[in-house]
């Protein structure tokens, strides 16, 4: 589903190259759920953005379901973003003004999908993450575990393969935050690709793939079975 | 995003961001109302002058003794002259061909007294044609009576400022008053016309015109205005005034013939000065309002880099992103547009009402150009910055205000 080949992003800082990723090369197939750790300045905010498609490499090629990312024109970039890709953020990002209904919706109504699919779609959405009675409020009207289920559901209204997810537990109690990571797993279930950033080992030890970043490399990328995992 | 959930988009925003759309319209509706009322202004000023002068009527010609070698300016009421202007001239004169009526005109100021009132008015000594050459009207009474130039009649016409100073509310018509010793009955009110021409006719006394000469012990007329018949060529006119003067006064040209043409003329530098005013304070207000809207749009749109960031992350294309922005943009400003556009029509409306001389009335091209710079610097400076913004990357978009939390 995912091929990195070769990928580096290069800043330019001053008069000096920084190498945010230096020479990436990832295979992540349909339906694994990795989780990438490293300390801060590692590369993996880079990471996730190149693969999130919000961002381009330098060097190398990204191929998303076939496509090579690195050569498609901007706007097709946009499409597959909006078609295949979610985003979970530790800030959740949600628009102070748009209610969780409205804001579940944003994706679908940014792509063009009538106002019939997008109420159905939503429905189901806030009532499998049980939200339904706070569809009417406001972000601020939200405590944080119920703003980061509502980030989720607009992540998932698109339906993507993928789910791209920034430390998505970074500002939750544990209660909250284990309520996310259940979340996240039981979609991980339903055959969705599932990527974590994350500074929290305990979080990254739960995935079946785990990638670890120093200096813009990947230094260690270990895997469990399912099976394992499920017995551990 | 399909047009309609765009305008949806942008409503909640306007709607859900009150301050922020407040401040944003009140820049419009001022930078609109400085426009449209500055502009109202300079052009109420310009046309009250330019009125003033038409008052004059452009078939009626003015003779006044002594040689004015400019064409303009206006004339001094009490020209020095060699030889008198006559009655005797504004009857002949009243003989040419293409001429309707003189009317002779002597003035001076003179104390008016009734009971124990005093009052120093300009007196002027005329006949009936007068009133209609200058188009006064009486609202009470009548105009001096048609007589012969050379009789004398102790009648009089008063301004209606005058009636009231001297009069108050009592009636005036049929009453005497007193100038020099003499009694004139009151026989018509002037309606109240305001200021023509640099004379206030309302502060005003009209008294036929051989009555004047005995008041001011004056044989010499002041001006003979000439009423020519419509259609009449004036320029050949004025030549033949000339000539038959020139005749009557032994082959010396001692009167000046006016016409509007040639006070207009006069003028004209500074209608074209006035014009040139009125330009300039339009292109400033314009200018100003400007960049009132720009700097309120740029603070708005960068204050949204985060939101620009979220639309784009979850899949919308810079196109989108610009025309969202833009679309609130002129959302926010035709409304804006529209509310200054009505508040500064019922401030000329309140204008016109307080001062009815002046004819305040906005310029349709400093509306549309108002409209046009509101518009183009709200859809500009939106789009600007829309697009700048569209152009980071989300993340740093996103984590950039983050960093400022």
């Amino acid at each position: 589903m995912i091929v990195l080949q070769n990928i580096s992003r290069i800043f330019q800082v001053g008069d000096q190259q920084v190498y945010g990723l230096n020479d990436i090369n990832l295979t992540i197939n349909k339906g694994e759920y990795v989780s990438v750790m490293g300390a801060s300045g590692s590369g993996k905010s880079t990471l996730l953005n190149i693969l999130g498609l919000l961002d381009t490499p330098s060097l190398g090629h990204y191929h998303l379901l076939n496509h090579d990312t690195t050569r498609v024109s901007e706007p097709e970039r946009d499409r597959l973003r909006r078609e295949h890709i979610g985003f979970v953020f530790q800030s959740y990002h949600l628009v102070p003004r748009l209610t969780a209904r409205e804001n579940i919706e944003l994706p679908l109504v940014l792509a063009g999908a009538p106002r019939a699919q997008r109420k159905a779609a939503c429905d189901a959405l806030l009532e499998r993450l049980s939200l339904t009675d706070r569809a009417g409020h406001l972000p601020n009207q939200l405590s944080g575990g119920q703003r980061q289920r509502v980030a989720i559901a607009r992540a998932l209204i698109t339906q993507p393969q993928l789910l791209l997810a920034d430390e998505p537990t970074g500002n939750l109690d544990s209660h909250s935050g284990s309520e996310v990571i259940t979340l996240l797993e039981a979609l991980h279930q339903e055959g969705i690709t599932l990527l974590v950033v994350t500074h929290d080992k305990s979080l990254g030890d739960r995935a079946e793939r785990h990638l670890e970043m120093l200096d813009g490399r990947i230094v260690v990328d270990t895997r469990r079975s399912r099976r394992a995992a499920s017995l551990a | 995003m399909n047009l309609l959930d765009r305008l949806e988009f942008c409503q909640q925003a306007i709607t859900r961001h009150r301050f922020r759309s407040a401040m944003l319209m009140l820049s419009v509706v001022i930078g609109i109302c400085a426009v449209i009322i500055l502009t109202s202004l300079g052009e109420g000023a310009r046309q009250y002058v330019l009125d003033e002068f038409r008052q004059l009527g452009s078939n009626v010609l003015i003779v006044l003794p002594g040689r004015k070698e400019t064409s303009g300016g206006l004339p001094s009421f009490h020209g020095e002259s060699a030889r008198d202007l006559t009655l005797a001239d504004a009857e002949a004169l009243e003989r040419l061909s293409g001429v309707i009526k003189t009317a002779p005109l002597i003035a001076g100021l003179t104390e008016w007294s009734f009971e124990s009132r005093h009052r120093e008015s300009f007196t002027i000594g005329t006949s009936q044609v007068f009133f209609r050459i200058r188009q006064l009207n009486v609202q009470r009474g009548i105009p001096l009576p048609s007589i012969e130039v050379g009789e004398a009649q102790a009648v009089c016409v008063l301004g209606s400022k005058l009636k009231q100073e001297l009069f108050g509310a009592q009636p005036a018509l049929g009453e005497w008053v007193r100038a020099a010793g003499t009694r004139y009955r009151v026989i018509g009110i002037l309606e109240d016309k305001g200021q023509a021409m640099g004379m206030d006719m309302s502060d005003a006394v009209l008294i036929p015109v051989a009555s004047s000469q005995k008041l001011f012990n004056q044989e010499g007329l002041f001006r003979v205005f000439v009423e020519a018949r419509p259609g009449s060529d004036i320029e050949d006119l004025k030549r033949r005034i000339e000539h038959l003067m020139r005749d009557r006064h032994q082959g010396d040209l001692d009167v000046t013939v006016i016409t509007q043409d040639s006070i207009m003329g006069a003028f004209n530098k500074i209608f074209d000065i006035l014009t040139y005013a009125l330009m300039a304070i339009a292109s400033i207000s314009l200018l100003v309002s400007g960049i009132l809207i720009m700097n309120v749009t740029l603070i708005s749109i960068s204050q949204r880099t985060e939101e620009i960031g979220l639309l784009k992350a979850l899949g919308a294309s810079r196109r989108e992103i610009r025309l969202i922005f833009v679309t609130e943009a002129l959302l926010i400003t035709l409304v804006a547009a529209l509310v200054g556009l009505v508040m500064a029509y019922v401030l000329l409306a309140a204008g016109r009402y307080q001062w009815p001389q002046i004819p305040f009335q906005a310029p349709l091209w400093a509306v549309w150009s108002a409209l046009a710079v509101a518009v183009v610097s709200a859809t500009l400076f939106s789009w600007l910055p829309a697009s700048k913004a569209s152009r980071l990357d989300p993340v740093s978009a996103l984590t950039q205000t983050q960093a400022r939390k």
